[in-house]
């Protein structure tokens, strides 16, 4: 038993890999086919990039989600850092427990009854004030910060719990205020959970098909949207291309960030 | 007189001594929340500052308004009726003639639930699908998550990377993969052809098993994260003890990893069974006209019908289904921060 352990958790290791990995290979092999058939190989092309880089529904589909992500994730960053902060330093107060459960409930809650939900709320907000007149961008950037900001308050109040609070005390004690604290010390300690946090919420921008359809208004697609509406034609190389260049993108931001964290690491040790 | 008690957490008065200050002062100071700062866990806001007062407000009224009065709405709208206008339903309230407020309470939508068998098949289906998901995501998952914490240190972190990496990429996308594998001229089946096990390629596609290898597909990260953090903090002295008592590893992780493990269990099943029950995307896709999934019928009732009083009944009707696994998973969230805040102290 004790001998063939290690065999047989990397069996367990390779079997999963592979089941999350091949998928997304074959996306991308598949990309550089010349035919229009996904699954008949029929000679190495670019076309399909080619042709991806002249759709413009797709292009300005991917600028308007980009621009939505962008406010998305800044903003979760702030609410989320504040809803963070009063989970794990303000100890009990009354309401405690509400603003827990609107903080975790949005982590599982299905996505049709938050789209569907948010719709309602405007609907009814632009009977009684008037406001939000047009849905589109407007609309989008608010019902992805709700459900972002849980996310991101989860990634930062873990990051402030687990820091050490004495040099909060000392320089409280040391007479600076609250604020000075926060900025001084607080955000450069918690800063990597901060960065993990945006990139979060931007990703989840980035990925949302389903509240964004219900809560979006007529002329605002976003990138999923779009790229929704041509997959239920059928399987298309474009889409193969676009998610080739995504998880290029992607893959190149990981490794900078596991280089850069690694050197950081590295540095620490080397200080200490 | 006994003097007053001390309470370091709520300091109600001044501080006395010849630097107290006048009322004016008194009073700027307290509106900065300046010297009254108290030492609540760290980073302190001071009992009566308004800063503290404003962080806690802007995150909660935000959620509120976003998030728990749209419950309310829906709530609301379930009880109306469709009609063909401009919001598409009827309002709640409306004024009679002679001025009385009239209430019109529709319990048109929850009946349609009861008596559709539609309803009741997708309701059932739902839970039916995601509980499986939620087991074999387990089956895979923890394998998983137990390889990683008992890798090489240098190697668990790069082993959690790959396991987040697709998390990163578009959801949509990967499910759109699996329409190219699963298909009947796909890679699977033509993969299956060419070796010979089959001669007629198998209908994978538009079934409730595509529907399943979709969302253990998109669901694992979730189940692998929480169960590595409970695995990776889990005390090795424990293991090692039983195996000096003379304990058999299959029997030390029966009796000692697994319970331990129980709360990254609880927390990756939930945050794998809640959200696939109301999953629009992968039925939508991978499943076939026979695969009745609650979110695709909310969908469905939503976008093709235009009717939004019984799209909110579906909602309801949900949210009520689902409150008692919410309720446990926040549970287990409490917990484990609380173990963190201990593990910190």
């Amino acid at each position: 038993m004790r001998h063939w352990r290690p065999f047989l958790l990397f069996t367990v290791l390779a079997f999963g890999y592979a089941f999350l990995y091949l998928p997304i290979m074959s996306l991308i092999v598949y990309s550089f086919n010349e035919s229009r058939l996904v699954t008949v190989w029929a000679g190495f092309s670019t076309k399909w990039y080619g042709e991806l880089v002249h759709n413009d529904q797709i292009l300005s589909a991917a600028g308007l989600s980009l621009q939505i992500a962008v406010i998305n994730a800044t903003g979760a960053v702030i609410l989320g850092t504040l809803a963070g902060l009063v989970l794990a330093r303000f100890g009990r107060f009354r309401g405690r427990t509400a603003f827990t459960t609107l903080i975790t409930a949005p982590l599982v809650m299905p996505e049709v009854i938050i789209g569907l939900s948010l719709l309602l709320m405007f609907v009814a907000m632009e009977n009684v004030i008037g406001w939000p007149g047009t849905r589109g961008m407007t609309t989008i950037v608010i019902a992805h910060l709700t459900f972002s900001t849980a996310y991101v308050t989860v990634v930062i109040q873990s990051r402030l719990s687990q820091m050490d609070v004495s040099i909060e005390e000392a320089a409280l004690d040391l007479g600076a205020k609250p604020a000075k604290v926060f900025f001084v010390i607080t955000v450069p300690v918690i800063a990597p959970a901060l960065v993990a946090g945006w990139l979060l919420a931007f990703t989840l921008s980035l990925d949302d098909l389903v509240v964004a359809s219900f809560v979006s208004g007529p002329g605002a697609s976003t990138l999923p949207m779009v790229v929704y509406s041509s997959v239920r034609l059928g399987v298309s190389p474009q889409i193969n291309a676009l998610a080739t260049i995504i998880v290029g993108i992607v893959t190149v931001a990981i490794l900078v960030a596991g280089y850069l964290m690694h050197r950081q690491e590295k540095q620490r040790l080397k200080m200490q | 007189m006994m003097p007053p008690p001390v309470h370091p957490q709520v300091p109600l008065s001044p501080p006395p001594g010849p630097s107290s200050p006048t009322l004016i002062g008194y009073l700027w100071r307290w509106l900065l929340g300046f010297p009254f700062v108290v030492r609540v866990r760290g980073l302190a806001m001071g009992t009566v500052s308004w800063g503290r007062a404003l962080v806690t407000a802007v995150p909660f009224l935000w959620l509120l308004l976003f998030f728990g009065l749209p419950f309310l709405v829906v709530l609301k709208l379930s009880f109306s009726q469709a009609v063909l206008a401009q919001p598409p339903y009827t309002p709640l309230f409306s004024w009679a003639e002679d001025g009385i407020m009239v209430l019109r309470i529709n319990f048109q939508n929850y009946l349609l639930l009861v008596q559709d068998s539609l309803y009741w098949v997708a309701y059932l289906n739902s839970l039916r699908i995601a509980a499986i998901a939620t087991v074999c995501c387990l089956l895979l998952g923890y394998p998983m998550a137990y390889a990683i914490s008992k890798a090489k240190a240098e190697f668990r972190i790069p082993l959690l990377m790959l396991i987040i990496l697709p998390f990163w990429t578009s959801f949509l996308i990967r499910v759109y993969a699996w329409i190219g594998i699963l298909k009947n001229n796909g890679l699977l089946n033509n993969f299956l052809l060419w070796l010979g096990v089959i001669d007629d390629p198998l209908p994978l596609m538009h079934t409730d098993f595509s529907v399943l290898i979709g969302i253990v597909y998109s669901y694992l990260p979730f189940m692998v994260l929480p169960l590595y953090a409970t695995l990776s903090r889990m005390d090795e002295s424990l293991l090692e003890a039983a195996a000096d008592l003379g304990c058999r590893p299959g029997k030390a992780f029966l009796t000692i990893t697994l319970p331990l493990s129980m709360p990254g269990v609880i927390a990756g099943s939930m945050l794998v069974f809640i959200p696939s029950v109301g999953e629009f995307v992968i039925p939508d896709l991978l499943g076939g006209p026979n695969t009745l999934m609650i979110g695709k019928v909310l969908w469905t009732e939503f976008f093709s019908n235009k009717d939004w009083p019984v799209a909110s009944a579906v909602a309801v009707a949900t949210l009520l289904l689902l409150v008692v696994p919410i309720v446990r998973f926040q549970k287990a969230q409490e917990e484990t921060a609380k173990k963190t805040e201990e593990g910190r102290t």
